[in-house]
C-alpha cells in the first residue's frame, strides 16, 4: 500500500511505518512560538517543570503579533520573551523582523520532509515547502520544548488536483479562496490537504505559501505541496542542513481526490464574516470600502507588494479609503524599498506598518477599523472582530483586488488594471 | 465522571475570536480577568447568565480559527464544565484536552437553550433531563483519555517529567 506525504513524514519522525488513523509519538525538527498567546508557551514550559529546551537551535521565539509594543502589558510580555531567549540561547526574532510565517521559510529553518509545530494556526504555511507543519496550542508547544516530541494522529489526506493555468489578474489567493468556498470552512477538518497539478507548478514560491497558509481555513492540519525545481532553487543559500523531499506514492490512499480546472477562474472574494463565504468578484462589485489592507503572512510578500504597486503606480487611493501596507518581513521590506515598490505604494497614499501582524489580528493595534467600516484585506480571516472591532466588516481578496478597490473606494475588478 | 448543568446554545463555526477576542490580551495577562469577556463579541451578557457547571452547546466546527489556548482556558475559568458540539476544529479540540476541559462530540440537534443536561463522560452519554432523551458521545482516543485523567498536559508533565502515554507505547 502506498503512502501519502503526511504518512511518510510522520512515519519517518516516529521511527515506524504508519498509516492514516494511527496515533504516533514523533520527533519534531523545529518549534516556533509567537508573542501573541496568553499564557505564553515559555510560561507553560516553566509551569510544567521545564528547565532547559531540548535543543535551543530548534526553537525560535518571534515577536510579530504586537511589534509596536502598544501597551505596558504587552511591553512586559515582550520583556519575558527576550529574557527567556537570553537565558536559553534560543533563536529570537525581534520586533520588526517580520511575521513568523515569512521568517521561518525565509531563514531556512524549515526544509522539505521536516515535521514542524508552531503556536499559531497558520503554521501550515510551510507545507508549500513540503514540510508537515501544523499549529498547536501553548501546552503542546511547551511539552515539545521539553521533550523534543509530540503525539500526532496521522491524518487522512484530501488531494486537490489543480489543472490549467490561472488567467491574468487571477492569483494564488483567488485559487485558495475558491477552494475554501467549495469545500467549506470545516471541509478538511482532521485531514491534511495536498495541492498538486499544473496550476501549482506554475506558481512562484510566494504564491504557493499563500495557498498553504490558508489550509487551516478549510480546517486542515497541514497544506502540503511537493518540492520541485522552484522549491530547491528557492532554498539555495537558505538551507543549512541536508533534507529529503517527500512525494505521495501513486497508489497512496486519499480520503478524496478533487479536481479543478483553474483556467476560467475569476478573482474571488470572501465576504463578511466567514472565510468560506466566497463569491466571484463580479457578484461583489461596487460594495463601498473605507479601508484597504495589504498585510499579513498570507499576502504581503515581495510579489504581493509588487502586484499592488503595479496597479497603484502613478495613482492615488480614493479619498475615502485608508490603505495600510505591512510587509511580511524586514528583507521583504528592504527589497521593496530597493526596487521602488514602497515608494510607489506610499506615493499612492499607503500607510506603512512594522513588519509583522499589523492590521491583521486585533492584538496588533494598527489599522483598527471604526464601527460600520468595510475593510478589504489580503489577510486570511474575516471573522467578526478580527481587526479588534466586532462592528466592522471584513472582506478577503488578493493584493490586486485590494489595490484596485483602494483606488475606486469600492470592491473593484483588478483585471482592468492588469496588463 | 458525571457533569450536570444547563445548556447555552450557539450555532455553527463559533470561532476563537468569538470565544475570546484578541484585543483583550493587550490589556491584561490575567486569565481569570479575561474569562469575564468570554463570548464578548457575540453575546456580551453571556458570563452573567451562566451558572457553575453549565455547558456550551454548539453546532459544527466549534473553536475554528486561531491556536489560542486562551479559548478553552477561559471557558473553564468561567465555570463551564464542558463544551458539547457536533464537531470541533482540530486545534481547539486538542487544546481543550490539554487544559483539562472536556469536549464532547455528539449530535446536539435536539438540545434547546436552557435544557438541563447530564453528561456521563465514562459511559459516553448525554442525557437531556428536560426532554428525557439520550445521545451517544463519540469516544475520545485513548491518548486523550489518559491526558484528561491526569488533569491535562501540564499536570501530565508535572507528574512524569515528559510524555508517558501508555496507549501510544502499547500501540493502541
Ligand atoms: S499576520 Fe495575521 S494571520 Fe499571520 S501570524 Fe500574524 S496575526 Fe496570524
Amino acid at each position: 500500500m502506498g503512502k501519502t506525504i503526511a504518512e511518510k513524514i510522520l512515519g519517518k519522525h516516529a521511527g515506524k511505518n504508519t498509516a492514516a488513523g494511527e496515533i504516533v509519538m514523533a520527533d519534531v525538527d523545529f518549534i516556533m512560538s509567537v508573542d501573541g498567546n496568553r499564557p505564553l508557551s515559555i510560561q507553560v514550559f516553566r509551569e510544567m517543570g521545564g528547565k532547559n529546551l531540548f535543543d535551543p537551535k530548534k526553537f525560535a521565539l518571534v515577536i510579530d503579533h504586537a511589534p509596536s509594543s502598544p501597551t505596558a502589558t504587552v511591553a512586559n510580555t515582550l520583556k519575558l520573551v527576550r529574557q527567556f531567549a537570553r537565558e536559553q540561547g534560543c533563536i529570537l526574532y525581534e520586533a520588526g523582523e517580520g511575521s513568523c510565517h515569512q521568517l521561518l521559510p525565509e531563514r531556512g529553518h524549515v526544509l522539505p520532509g521536516d515535521l514542524v509545530i508552531g503556536t499559531d494556526s497558520h503554521t501550515c504555511t510551510y507545507g508549500a515547502l513540503n514540510v508537515f507543519s501544523t499549529g498547536v496550542g501553548v501546552s503542546d508547544a511547551a511539552a515539545a520544548m521539553i521533550s523534543g516530541k509530540l503525539w500526532f494522529k496521522v491524518p487522512e489526506t484530501i488531494r486537490f488536483v489543480l489543472k490549467g493555468r490561472l488567467p491574468a489578474g487571477v492569483y494564488a489567493k483567488d485559487l485558495i479562496l475558491h477552494l475554501i468556498g467549495s469545500v467549506t470552512a470545516d471541509g478538511a477538518t482532521y485531514k491534511a490537504a495536498e495541492y498538486v497539478g499544473e496550476a501549482i507548478s506554475a506558481l512562484s514560491m510566494d504564491g504557493r505559501l499563500t495557498i498553504s497558509n490558508m489550509a487551516v481555513e478549510m480546517g486542515a492540519k497541514a497544506g502540503l505541496m511537493e518540492a520541485d525545481g522552484k522549491t530547491l532553487a528557492w532554498l539555495k543559500g537558505r538551507a543549512a542542513r541536508p533534507f529529503e523531499p517527500v512525494v505521495s506514492d501513486p497508489d497512496a490512499r486519499f480520503a478524496d481526490v478533487l479536481e479543478y480546472d483553474v483556467s476560467k477562474l475569476t478573482p474571488q472574494v470572501a465576504l463578511p464574516h466567514r472565510v468560506d463565504n466566497v463569491v466571484p468578484v463580479e457578484e461583489a462589485l461596487g460594495r463601498p470600502i473605507q479601508q484597504a489592507n495589504i498585510v499579513a503572512c498570507t499576502n504581503s510578500r515581495l510579489e504581493d507588494l509588487e502586484i499592488a504597486a503595479s496597479i497603484l503606480a502613478g495613482r492615488r487611493v480614493h479619498p475615502g479609503v485608508r490603505l495600510y501596507v505591512v510587509p511580511a518581513s524586514r528583507p521583504v521590506q528592504m527589497e521593496a524599498l530597493r526596487r521602488g515598490i514602497l515608494q510607489t505604494l506610499l506615493e499612492a497614499g499607503g500607510i506603512l506598518g512594522v513588519p509583522g501582524c499589523g492590521a491583521c489580528s486585533g492584538g496588533s493595534h494598527f489599522g483598527v477599523a471604526a464601527d460600520g467600516d468595510h475593510v478589504i484585506t489580503t489577510a486570511n480571516r474575516n471573522f467578526r472582530g478580527r481587526v479588534a472591532n466586532p462592528e466592522a466588516f471584513i472582506t478577503l481578496a488578493s493584493p490586486a483586488t485590494v489595490a484596485a478597490s483602494a483606488l475606486e473606494g469600492k470592491i473593484a475588478d483588478c483585471r482592468k488594471y492588469v496588463r | 465522571m458525571l457533569l450536570k448543568g444547563k445548556a447555552h446554545l450557539f450555532g455553527n463555526d463559533v470561532n476563537t475570536d468569538d470565544i475570546i477576542a484578541s484585543k483583550y490580551k493587550s490589556s491584561t495577562t490575567d486569565m481569570l480577568e479575561m474569562s469575564k469577556y468570554l463570548m464578548g463579541n457575540v453575546d456580551p451578557d453571556f458570563v452573567r447568565r451562566i451558572a457553575p457547571g453549565d455547558f456550551i452547546v454548539a453546532g459544527s466546527n466549534f473553536g475554528c480559527g486561531s491556536s489560542r489556548e486562551t479559548a478553552p482556558r477561559v471557558i473553564k475559568l468561567a465555570g463551564l464544565s464542558a463544551v458539547l458540539a457536533k464537531g470541533f476544529a482540530r486545534i481547539f479540540f486538542r487544546n481543550a484536552i490539554n487544559v483539562g476541559l472536556p469536549v464532547v462530540e455528539c449530535d446536539t440537534g435536539g438540545i434547546e437553550d436552557g435544557d438541563q443536561l447530564e453528561v456521563d463522560l465514562t459511559a459516553g452519554l448525554v442525557r437531556n433531563i428536560a426532554r428525557g432523551t439520550e445521545v451517544k458521545v463519540a469516544p475520545l482516543p485513548a491518548v486523550m483519555l489518559e491526558l484528561l485523567s491526569d488533569g491535562g498536559l501540564s499536570e501530565h508533565f508535572k507528574k512524569h517529567g515528559t510524555f508517558h502515554l501508555q496507549s501510544i507505547e502499547e500501540g493502541k
